[in-house]
């Protein structure tokens, strides 16, 4: 069991981190974990927003010793990215192992990140225009307060509370995933995938990389393939529903769209609220209703269902 | 329980009347009591211990602030009370709303409720004027319940009296494992609606997902609209005369009554193919030989 919940404003600006940060904490009892958040701000073309973790939450207690490996893969990471081209504009450590750097930068960033994650420890949070993914163990207040998250304005977002129940509980197999290496996609999940162990070896002889343990990395990954033949995100969401095996609710965000589907069964909830400026989703109405407390009419999604919103 | 008055056991704790009333000590012997009642003996539909209650005292109660337990006691507080219609305000979706109610309530939510609302009760007559989300009504016993907006999955999940009825569409999985009672929907059910239906009587007035009646023992599944497939060993039967009065009953008392009546209504039942009972029940079979 895990928390999951989407919004999306059509054609404006608005106050996502907040919203975001009060539909999770409605949702902390479906998963007391960890808490993830995917927003997106308004894109700005050729300056990318880079996330890095660089160590664990766990490797924090693990002596002195870890401070100055930090500061080495930190070093190491910034040398690869002069390395490529990319001017970093900004840099900001939300907590000591979390990097949020704004780099301009105009040639492969597919190629700057697989280079990045070559190094022990590293790995790229997310990398796009206007996504910001950061998670973190904890609940949303916690995470919220850690990131600064509850100033931030954007279009839409995605988020996740997680009850761990097939992996560790660590950031590593915490959602939302950004789905490497393409720009601004990311996905949250609620299910388990029967046929993880299949599709991941199918998917790593095309040559993706898996980074946790986690079944709901392979939809990150799975929708990134998908993307990458030149498939929309509705025909990928659509083709899951076939191709992917268990039970399941996801949700995957880009740029400027918002995607849904759910399996076969309908086994895993999903509350929907469509209004002509702004869509809601969550895993129960009480989140919808923690950011619209007046009375509202919602649905629930039938089995097999895809839903594409546009920003 | 012969042993136990209505006066002794009006007095004692919950736990007490589990125990006084054997259900600690009772053999499990695989064959359920079937008790008829007699309309005239009034006192045998009510609980000896449920609270005296007046229907035109009224109150209501803000949730608020409140959590789920907090409200619930309330409910229990003002039926002691004497209050017999209590208006639950601001619910915004709270889980677990008005469960266990085991008396006489006419139970009103103005609003939306989440999870479980109004399950495991015997007796109210609850009316939500918003939306529930899955398991509404879940293994209620009698009483009816009214839900104005659209309702989740497992709508009536293991029913086994009442009325349950959405004047929306519900989720999947409706009436699974039910037991009894009759489950009224006004539009369309999703997918494995009647899975494993064992008794009772449900009606869906639009459409219907895949799967419709898998797996089902008995009772019966009225659908209005398409029906997207049938599930194992559910089969289509004719619509009786009886079946078209109790229809227009049951539909004319809630307004959900189609404009072009009852007669377009398909009438699923359970094919019995996958009744394999005799297998299960060795010692009997013996007898007959």
């Amino acid at each position: 069991m895990c928390g999951i919940a989407g919004l999306i404003h059509k054609g404006k600006s608005s106050n996502v981190g907040a919203e975001m940060t009060s539909m999770l904490r409605a949702l902390k009892h479906r998963g007391p974990d960890s808490t993830g958040y995917a927003v997106y701000g308004e894109p700005t073309e050729g300056d990318y927003i880079l996330r890095v973790n660089v160590a664990e939450a766990e490797d924090m207690s693990k002596g002195r010793g870890i401070h100055q490996v930090i500061v080495d893969r930190i070093a190491e990471v910034e040398a690869i990215l002069a390395e490529h081209g990319a001017k970093v504009k900004s840099k900001r450590a939300d907590t000591e192992y979390a990097l949020r750097y704004v780099v301009s930068h105009d040639g492969d960033t597919a190629k700057m990140a697989a280079h990045i994650e070559e190094g022990e420890g590293v790995e790229i949070m997310s990398m796009g225009n206007g996504l910001e993914l950061i998670k973190d163990l904890g609940d949303a207040d916690d995470v919220a307060a850690l990131y600064n998250l509850n100033a931030f304005q954007g279009t839409h977002g995605i988020g996740h509370t997680r009850m761990a129940t097939e992996s560790d509980v660590d950031i590593r197999s915490a959602h939302p995933y950004w789905a490497f290496p393409y720009n601004d996609v990311s996905v949250v999940h609620n299910g388990q995938i029967t046929n993880y162990w299949i599709m991941r070896r199918t998917m790593e002889r095309k040559g993706h990389r898996f980074m946790s343990n986690c079944d709901s990395e392979l939809l990150a990954v799975y929708t990134a393939h998908n993307l990458s033949k030149g498939i929309s995100l509705e025909d990928s969401l659509r083709q899951s529903i076939s191709e992917i095996d268990g039970v399941f609710t996801y949700l995957v965000a880009t740029k400027d769209q918002l995607g849904m589907a759910k399996d076969t069964m309908a086994a895993k909830p999903l509350v929907l609220y469509e209004s002509d400026d702004l869509i809601a989703m969550a895993s129960e109405e009480v989140a919808i209703r923690a950011i619209l407390p007046e009375e509202i009419d919602t649905t629930d999604p039938y089995d097999e269902e895809v839903r594409v919103w546009q920003a | 329980m012969a042993s136990v008055s209505d006066a002794e056991l009006k007095n004692m704790t919950q736990e007490e009347r589990v125990t006084a009333l054997g259900m600690r000590t009772e053999q499990l012997t695989g064959k359920s009591l079937y008790l008829e009642f007699d309309p005239d003996a009034t006192e045998n539909f009510t609980y000896p211990w449920a609270p005296d209650v007046d229907f035109n005292k009224r109150t209501e109660l803000d949730c608020d602030g409140k959590t789920t337990t907090e409200v619930n006691s309330s409910i229990r507080a003002l039926m002691k009370e004497g209050y017999g219609t209590v208006v639950l305000k601001n619910p915004r979706g709270m889980h677990s709303l008005g469960v266990g109610i085991l008396s006489r309530l006419n139970l009103i939510v103005e609003g939306s409720t989440g999870y479980f609302a109004v399950g495991l009760i015997d007796g109210p007559n609850v009316r939500i004027n918003g939306r529930v989300g899955w398991s509404c009504g879940e293994n209620m016993m009698s009483g009816t319940i009214l839900i104005e907006k659209n309702a989740g999955s497992t709508f009536g999940a293991a029913i086994r009296g009442g009325d349950l009825v959405c004047r929306g569409s519900v989720g999947s999985r409706t009436g699974i494992d039910q037991k009894g009672g009759t489950i009224i929907v006004g539009g369309d059910t999703g997918a494995l609606s009647g899975f494993m239906m064992q008794r009772g009587r449900m009606v869906v007035c639009g459409n219907a997902g895949k799967n419709l009646g898998d797996s089902m023992y008995d009772g019966t599944i009225f659908v209005g609209g398409e029906i997207k497939s049938l599930g194992v060993d559910a089969i289509e039967a004719e619509l009786t005369d009886l079946d078209k009065a109790w229809l227009t009953r049951k539909l004319t008392q809630y307004g959900l009554m189609p404009d072009k009546g009852v007669d377009h209504f398909t009438k699923v039942v359970a094919g019995k193919m996958l009744w394999n009972y005799d297998n299960l029940e060795p010692s009997e079979k013996k007898l007959i030989l």
